[in-house]
């Protein structure tokens, strides 16, 4: 650390270009923002919008055809930009540190934990066993219990909140003045995330680092910083203290941004999202006035010709936008409410899950006996950590994972094979999915015509004119347009890909959709307009949907009822409102406790600790004992597993505390708010 | 700790991953990986290594079909009153032992080597491709049997199966195109199924199964598209080896029979006058044999570059 009593970061007037076949391409302009000393700065943007570009330009990291084209940059007084080779190294090691989004990617896999973080204080200048002394201490401060058996351990030991941990460690060993986080928790649970940003938190204070937080996530962004900066296609567009912007945005984009996500009250039958019509200016575009303009209801001519300088619109905050007093009423760009209303909605069962069990080879449990029923129209929606076995249910439902022997699954009364391969084509038609990522989903050597027609013609049956006209139906309930057809799935977009993913899961008309995380892999814009879709294509076709999300928000929108599952048991099930409102299971309470809030006032109400068990080897009695809050005294839960009891109509727990006491207990701490994240 | 970057795309140059890619309507520059970008020929003839390797490749084609024609002399022609003599304005590479021209027999001994080596890869291929998607998607026992015996053969050496097979078939052209393309197809199948590995995880061959898709039409139709790029550098590296081992095959008189002239042959009957000084009838088949090698590397390699990019 150095004494100097400046600004941690000072970045004024900066531009970064990348050239591409011989072009520059401005992908940062005229960025100027500061971190004080001890100030937890936000950048906050969606992808394309240059937050990582920002990051590297600042520690001279971007790669080789990119540059800083214009303006300065001050770290702790010193000019990176402008450093040699041993300059910029001395800069590295003592005084920035960066940790990135995937910590498996930050640790070098053949090095042992110990080693790497040891290394860290021998470039300070440490003695061997000194290092491996510090190394060790600095793995208590990040709150890893067992310090010594870890450094023994190689990366790929560790799981993925217990890796960014040792990433952390590293970046803070030199104590470094300024430290900047690079989407550090959004490769991880929430839960895990919720511990690893409260670990940033403390450590900031124990530490007193400046901090440059970069993610997409507002509602991170929000728990997390002092101040926030918008960036958009390269501009800041708005400034000021975290709590005023996402209060009161008043740059068109942000208010946009920020309706896109659905908040508590909000219901798929009741309330649109809205969501920001038009795209992302591509890097070097030739904007003449302001860059949200072709995008902005608000925008006049003036707009679209003038470049809105940033004004001052109180409480130190500044917003680039000539309509900054008007931006809060910014018309919507979808119509506020849903277009009809599913009365007819929800039917009698549909699908029946009985003993559904699946083991891996190795003995690994990843579904225990879950017994589930899904009614014919609703979106029963499943929420659990990674590996409570989510996805596996899914796949098994699908007959991708065949499911140990004695699980049934019916459809409509009829028994259903293990195997996809054995299924006829009316059952493979009635069940389909649209899955996480639509760049492993979509064959990109197809077309998008063959993509979606080929479910029209297999499973739909038809065939000339017939299949001509569904797919011109379905292109256009998809909102995808004619000239998309010949293109393949890399010469689109992430969203227009996803919509593509679903008019095939439609194509054949099924009955039940699986949707496993369909817009995880999207931004919040993009994620507003698919979870429309999603919505729309319900009512029209009359789809059941599985929804499967780590984002109890979006979970919260759109589901009917929810079942929650832990290391493949499911530990409640019951209707959306219900679930969310409580009384529920502790391990319910602790997954809805650890989504950081947009609103940021929910003070923090219970903890999980660790991670989830493997589950090769399952723990005795009640599955969530190693990790609940609320075990009971009396040894019960270590010793027997607690029966799925139903406490209120088609509201189950699987819990040894009595509902009543629950219902007690939970309301006695705090009122749960739920504003979500993502 | 700032040396652990590295992990972020920038904003253009194509990371198809992660939460940078950009979010146009239309991305025009990013491509997958894999994928043979639509503008490969164009980056291909930007490089020179390229252009060379072509340039040689075009040459010997084109011998190989007018090499009758261009060719100084009749290349059986026996001048025995001229035999041995060094490279002269009159014989530019000399003539062999049996007086015969050494330039007109290297231009016309084109013509078997590019025939066969080019047949044989494509039908290892063709026959590795069909190998290494069946073991690669089928997985399971058909991976762990054909998998044992390609690593069986693999081990044998491939000169000792090359005789088996020739002494069996009796030497000729067609012997030799299928004694070449079968020992290369257990190599190009392990390839093709390291490739097939890949690609099995992804979620488009579940959405193929969900379809009710047969094996065959996943194998050929899904998968077989994705793994092209992998196979089309298994097939040039091959190339290059498939040159080698004609030109070994013939050497040791295995191949094309006297006194039709072929690069190899033609070393093996004169290589005892070295030791007697005729230096040029055996370094003109030689440097014939090596260009052919050469161009062929150079095109693999720019290939390679031009698809990894």
């Amino acid at each position: 650390m150095t004494t100097d009593s400046g600004p941690a970061l000072v970045v004024s007037n900066m531009d970064v270009s990348y050239k591409v076949r011989g072009q520059d391409r401005r992908a940062l302009k005229n960025v100027s923002f500061t971190v004080a000393r001890g100030e937890s700065y936000g950048l906050v943007g969606e992808s394309g919008s240059g937050k990582s570009t920002v990051a590297l330009a600042l520690v001279r990291y971007l790669p080789r055809n990119g540059r800083v084209s214009a303006g300065t940059v001050s770290i702790n007084g010193q000019d990176p930009l402008g450093m040699g080779k041993a300059e910029l190294r001395e800069l590295r090691a003592k005084t920035i540190s960066m940790v990135y989004q995937e910590p498996g990617r930050a640790l070098n896999p053949s090095l042992r934990v110990g080693e790497q973080i040891a290394e860290v204080f021998e470039i300070a200048g440490e003695k061997s066993d000194e290092a491996t002394a510090s190394a060790e201490n600095m793995l208590r401060k990040v709150q890893i219990s067992d310090p010594g058996r870890v450094m023994r351990r190689y990366p790929y030991e560790l799981s993925g909140g217990m890796a960014q941990r040792v990433v952390i460690a590293m970046a803070l060993a030199v104590s470094p003045s300024l430290l900047i986080l690079d989407e550090p928790t959004t490769a991880l649970d929430a839960t895990v995330e919720a511990e690893v940003l409260d670990l940033v938190a403390a450590l900031r204070q124990e530490f007193d680092t400046s901090v440059l937080f970069i993610s997409h996530n507002l509602a991170v962004i929000a728990k997390m910083c002092d101040r926030v900066g918008v960036l958009y296609a390269g501009e800041l567009v708005e400034e000021g203290p975290a709590r005023q912007v996402f209060d009161d945005p008043r740059h068109p984009y942000t208010v946009g941004l920020l309706r896109c996500i659905p908040r508590r009250g909000q219901r798929k039958d009741r309330d649109r999202l809205d969501t920001i019509p038009g795209f992302l200016p591509g890097p070097g575009h030739n904007l003449a006035g302001c860059v949200f303009a072709p995008r902005c209801a608000l925008a006049r001519d003036r707009c679209r010709t003038e470049p809105p300088p940033f004004f001052d619109v109180g409480d130190l905050r500044t917003a680039r936008c000539f309509f900054h007093e008007q931006a809060p009423d910014l018309p919507r760009a979808t119509p506020a409410s849903a277009a009809a209303l599913a009365t007819d909605g929800i039917g009698g069962p549909l699908v029946k899950i009985e003993k559904l069990s699946k083991t891996f080879p190795g003995g690994v449990q990843a579904l225990a006996g879950v017994d589930l029923t899904v009614h014919r129209g609703e979106t029963l929606g499943l929420v659990g950590e990674s590996g409570s076995g989510k996805t596996t249910l899914a796949r098994t439902l699908l007959g991708l994972t065949s499911a140990d022997q004695g699980s049934v699954l019916t459809l409509d009364g009829k028994q259903l094979s293990a195997d996809a391969r054995r299924r006829p084509r009316d059952v493979l038609r009635a069940l389909q999915i649209v899955f996480q990522n639509p760049d492993s989903a979509l064959n990109r050597r197809h077309t998008v015509r063959s993509l979606i027609s080929r479910p029209l013609s297999r499973l739909a049956g038809l065939s000339g004119t017939g299949l001509r006209d569904r797919l011109a139906e379905l292109i256009s309930s998809v909102r995808l347009e004619e000239r998309h057809l010949a293109l393949r799935p890399g010469q689109l977009s992430g969203g227009l890909k996803q919509r593509v993913a679903i008019a095939r899961a439609f194509g054949a008309r099924p009955d039940v959709v699986v949707c496993d995380e369909p817009t995880s892999a999207l931004d919040v814009s993009v994620q507003a307009a698919i979870l429309n879709l999603l919505a729309d294509l319900q009512q029209q076709e009359h789809a059941t949907y599985l929804f499967i999300s780590h984002d109890l928000g979006l979970v919260r929108y759109l589901s009917d009822r929810i079942v929650v599952l832990y290391l493949g048991r499911v530990m409640e099930v019951g209707p959306a409102e219900v679930v969310f409102t409580g009384p529920h299971h502790p391990y319910t309470e602790a997954l809805f406790s650890a989504v950081p809030s947009l609103d940021g006032q929910r003070p923090d109400r219970i903890k999980l600790e660790g991670e989830i068990p493997s589950a090769a080897n399952p723990p005795s009695g009640c599955v969530f004992h190693t990790r609940c809050p609320r075990k009971l005294s009396t040894g019960v839960c270590e010793s027997t597993e607690p029966p799925l009891l139903e406490g209120e109509p088609g509201h189950l727990i699987r819990c040894h505390i009595p509902l009543t006491e629950l219902r007690t207990i939970q309301l006695s701490e705090s009122v749960p708010s739920q504003g979500s994240s993502h | 700790m700032t040396d652990i970057a590295g992990n972020a795309a920038p904003l253009e140059p194509g990371g198809p991953l992660g939460t940078l890619g950009p979010a146009g309507d239309m991305v025009t520059v990013a491509t997958p990986v894999t994928a043979v970008p639509r503008s490969a020929w164009r980056l291909l003839l930007r490089r020179p290594t390229f252009i060379i390797g072509a340039v040689i490749i075009v040459f010997w084609v084109f011998c190989a079909i007018f090499g009758h024609a261009i060719a100084p002399y009749n290349p059986l022609e026996q001048q025995l009153l001229f035999n041995n003599t060094g490279p002269s304005s009159a014989h530019w590479f000399g003539t062999d032992t049996l007086g015969r021209d050494v330039l007109s027999r290297v231009l016309v001994g084109a013509r078997d080597i590019l025939v066969v080596t080019p047949l044989a890869t494509i039908l290892g291929t063709i026959l590795g491709t069909a190998l290494g998607l069946a073991m690669g998607y089928l997985g399971g026992p058909f991976d762990l049997v054909v998998g044992r015996f390609v690593e069986a053969v693999l081990a044998l050496p491939a000169v000792i199966i090359a005789f088996l097979f020739i002494v069996a078939l009796g030497p000729s052209t067609t012997t030799l195109i299928v004694v070449i393309g079968l020992i290369f197809t257990p190599l190009i199948a392990r390839t093709v199924r390291a490739a097939v590995l890949t690609e099995r995880n992804l979620d488009y061959l579940s959405s193929a199964r969900l379809l009710g898709e047969r094996p065959l039409r996943i194998m050929f139709r899904e998968i077989l598209p994705n793994v092209m790029p992998a196979i089309l550098v298994e097939f040039t590296v091959r190339l290059g080896y498939a040159v080698f081992a004609v030109a070994t095959l013939s050497f040791l008189g295995f191949g094309v029979q006297p006194p039709t002239p072929d690069w190899g042959s033609d070393i093996a009957a004169d290589y005892s006058g070295l030791l007697a000084g005729y230096w040029w009838q055996v370094l003109f088949p030689a440097l014939a044999i090596a260009s052919l090698v050469t161009a062929v590397n150079l095109i693999t390699d720019s290939i390679e570059q031009v698809l990894n990019s």
